[in-house]
Order: C-alpha cells, then structure tokens, then sequence
C-alpha cells in the first residue's frame, strides 16, 4: 500500500490538474457566448445574400453562370473545417470520421474527391489520411475574418470554373445546443435551383456592368458567406465541446481526490493503530 | 404619405442598416446611382464610396469598400464587403491608408502590385471624400465634429 506521502504528493497534483481544466472551463464558456454573438451577427447577411440569390433564380437571365450550371459529377472538392486547438471533445474525429465514410462511399462510385482545409486539427489529418489538397488554412483565431478565408474558398472556385472539380461541398459542425454539435454536410455549388420557389412571370435584372460580371462577384460572395458563417458556428462548437470536455475533466478529478482521501485517512488510520500497539505491547513487556 | 421602400445594408460580419427610406444613393460599377421606391429590378456590383440614404428628414452615410446592390420594387439590399457608419470613420486612419497606398503604388514591382495599390488608392481617397462631405453636412446643421 502506497505511504502517506506518496498519496498526499498524488493529490496535490491532481489538484493542480483540476484547477487548471476549471479555468479553461470558465474561459471556453465566455469564449462561447463571444462565438454565439458572431454567429448572429453573421445571419442577417446570409439572409439577405440567400434572398438575392432566391430572386436570381427566379429571373431568367439570358446569361447562364458556371456556379448555377449542374454537370456529371466526376470530381467533388469539399471545404473541411475544422478546429485549431485539441481539447475539444470528439467534435474534431466525429467530423473527420463523418467525411472519411463520405469520402469512401464517392470513391466506391468512382469520384476523385479533393480538398480545401481550414484548421491545423484538419491539415494534420489529411497529413495520414493522404488525398487531394489543393488549400489549407490554419491559424484563424478565435475571431475568424472573412479576409483570412477568401484565399482558401476561391481556390475551390477556381477549380470548380475550371473544371477540376463538378461540386463543391461544405463540411463543418452545426450547433445544435450548447451539449450537442452535429457534423453536417452541404452542397454549396451548384446552386440548386429546386430549393426556390416557381418563378412568376417573365422578368430579369437589369445588370450594370455586365451579367457575368455581376453574377461573379454575387456568387463568389454567397460561397465565402456560407463558409464565413460555418467557421463561425464550427468555432462556437469548438467553445462549447471543450467547456463541456472540461467540465467532465474537472468533475473527474473532482471523483479521483476523493478517493485518494479516503486512501490516505486509511494509510494513517493504519499507521496510528501499527503505533499505538507497538507502545502498548512495548509498555506490557517493561511492566511484565 | 409618399412612398417609401425597405433597405437593408449587411456586411458579412454584422448589420449595419434596415429601415425605410424615401431614396438613396450608391457608388455603382459605372457611376451613381439615385434609387427611389418602385424601382425596376436591378442588379449591380459597387465601387468603394459612400452610401446615402435619406429617410425623412435624416440624412444618414455609410462607407462601403464594394459589394452588390440589389433592387426589388419594394425592398433594396447592399451586401457591403465591409461597411462602417460615416460617424465611426477615423480620418486620420484614412489619410494614413492614403499615403501607404501612394507608396506602394510607387514602389510596386509587378502588373498586380499596381492594381492592388490603386485599389487600396481608392478606397482611402472615397474616405476622406466622405468625410469631408460629413464634416461640411454636420457644420451646416451648426454641429461641430
């Protein structure tokens, strides 16, 4: 049985253990509120953007852009975001483990799949996963701007115009509540034209400069809108799976000082009574 | 009561407007453009410059550096690549984007420095623009800045 010591020695350490999973607690949880502000404030744009595009797609433009087109799909990109710090729960493997079985179901059908990656957690995977990168992205912060994602989302488009790829898929975690995240898969390109409502009448825009030119710069916003607000999000699940990963450690430890406690008032219990019986038998010999 | 339509200015990153107005105004790819109610559908991308929207009596600005407006008869969208309040301007900052962008304009070595140059070139000239027009605009209400 281990000394007394040694047990007070153990919980010193895990005390030290639980104080500091305690604040990184209470850090992930005003971390979180902060991401969930973002993320509302990033929605009446997506609103608005998905509403332009809503109309768009009931005119009849003369002009038909790529991003609108559908083709036989032979090769897919997929945008995977993903966190770029670890003490988060599953919320990184259940997402990479979601788009590896995704990733085995197109390739059983034929499809290259390659990608653009967004967080450290993600490019080291891909280091042993293997497969098509054509971008990655770490580093983003607590605070992800859309500027830091334009380089990463246009070389999917770029692909996407060119021809390297026929979709364009978002991978990310939705935030369902702050005990729940669910990997979620999207489609973002080509944008689907069932989604919207019939088309009334016979109209279209008037287009300054030019339709293309118009519907390039609308659509490339709409794509870096969807991944803007998904990082967003992923970085309020980020927030919220830790807090809760956390909270479980604190509580652990919590657990693990009690019985160590106990441990050890039985190791001294045992050392008192071991003394007390030595005297006692010592006292009997000399009186005897 | 004349007519008046929805206006709705987002930035990616948080909303900047939504209200009525009676018209306004915007930096459009081939010049400005005066919008009022009942406009026929329109689609345009913008330039960096001002936004002016007039509800009212007020007269308000908004500094957008490019996005897209869209025109339905009766709602108005600007989805502004950034978009700050005139008011939240800082023009010292902006006449100090000025000065960098001259240098590097001067200092640039290929066809894309240049254009990114004279890009940032624009977007810090219709600041200052913009804030000279605010600054004029609130001396004449006999406010000072």
């Amino acid at each position: 049985m281990a000394s007394g010591k040694e047990i007070r020695g153990q919980i010193a350490s895990i005390k030290n253990t639980q104080k500091i999973t305690k604040a990184m607690e209470l850090v992930a949880a005003s971390k979180m509120r902060r991401a969930k502000q973002r993320m509302d404030a990033a929605r009446p744009y997506a609103e608005k953007i998905k509403r332009v595009i809503g109309h768009l797609t009931q005119a009849h433009p003369e002009y038909k852009h790529a991003f609108m087109t559908v083709r036989p799909v032979k090769r897919v990109g997929v945008i995977v975001i993903t966190s770029d710090r670890g003490l988060c729960g599953g919320l990184n493997s259940n997402l990479l483990r979601r788009l590896s079985s995704r990733v085995k179901e197109w390739q059983a059908q034929g499809t290259e799949v390659s990608y653009s990656v967004i967080g450290n957690k993600g490019v080291s995977f891909f280091k042993s996963f293997g497969g098509n990168l054509l971008a990655t992205k770490s580093g983003l912060g607590d605070k992800p701007h859309v500027t830091d994602l334009i380089g990463s989302v246009k070389v999917m488009l770029n692909a996407y115009e060119q021809g390297e790829i026929d979709e364009l898929w978002l991978m990310s975690n939705l935030f369902v509540n702050t005990m729940t995240q669910a990997p979620t898969m999207q489609r973002m390109l080509p944008i689907a034209k069932e989604d919207v409502a019939v088309s009334h009448g016979h109209w279209d825009y008037l287009y300054e400069p030019e339709a293309k030119d118009v519907l390039d710069a609308l659509l490339t916003r709409f794509v870096e809108c969807l991944v803007y607000t998904a990082t967003v999000e992923n970085v309020a699940c980020e927030m919220s799976a830790r807090m809760i990963a956390m909270k479980n450690a604190t509580d652990n430890a919590g657990k693990f000082i009690k019985e160590l406690q106990l441990a050890y008032n039985k190791a001294r219990q045992a050392a008192i009574t071991a003394e007390i019986s030595e005297i006692t038998a010592g006292a009997a010999a000399v009186s005897g | 009561m004349s007519a008046t339509m929805q206006l709705d200015i987002v930035s990616a990153e948080g909303e900047i407007f939504s209200g009525k107005v009676d018209r306004f105004f915007a930096q459009a790819a081939n010049g400005e453009v005066g919008i009022l109610p009942h406009h026929t559908q329109f689609i345009t991308t913008l330039k960096p410059g001002e936004v002016r929207v007039l509800a009212g009596d007020e007269v308000s600005f908004f500094y957008v550096s490019g996005g897209v407006l869209e025109i339905q008869p009766d709602v108005a969208t600007i989805l502004a690549d950034t978009a700050i309040r005139a008011k939240d301007l800082d023009e010292a900052q902006a006449q100090e984007a000025m000065t960098r962008a001259q240098e590097a304009m001067e200092n640039a070595k290929t066809d894309l420095d240049v254009v990114r140059a004279q890009n940032a070139l624009a977007e810090a000239a219709a600041q200052i623009a913009m804030l000279g027009r605010l600054r004029d605009q609130l001396s004449k209400q006999g406010l000072t800045h």
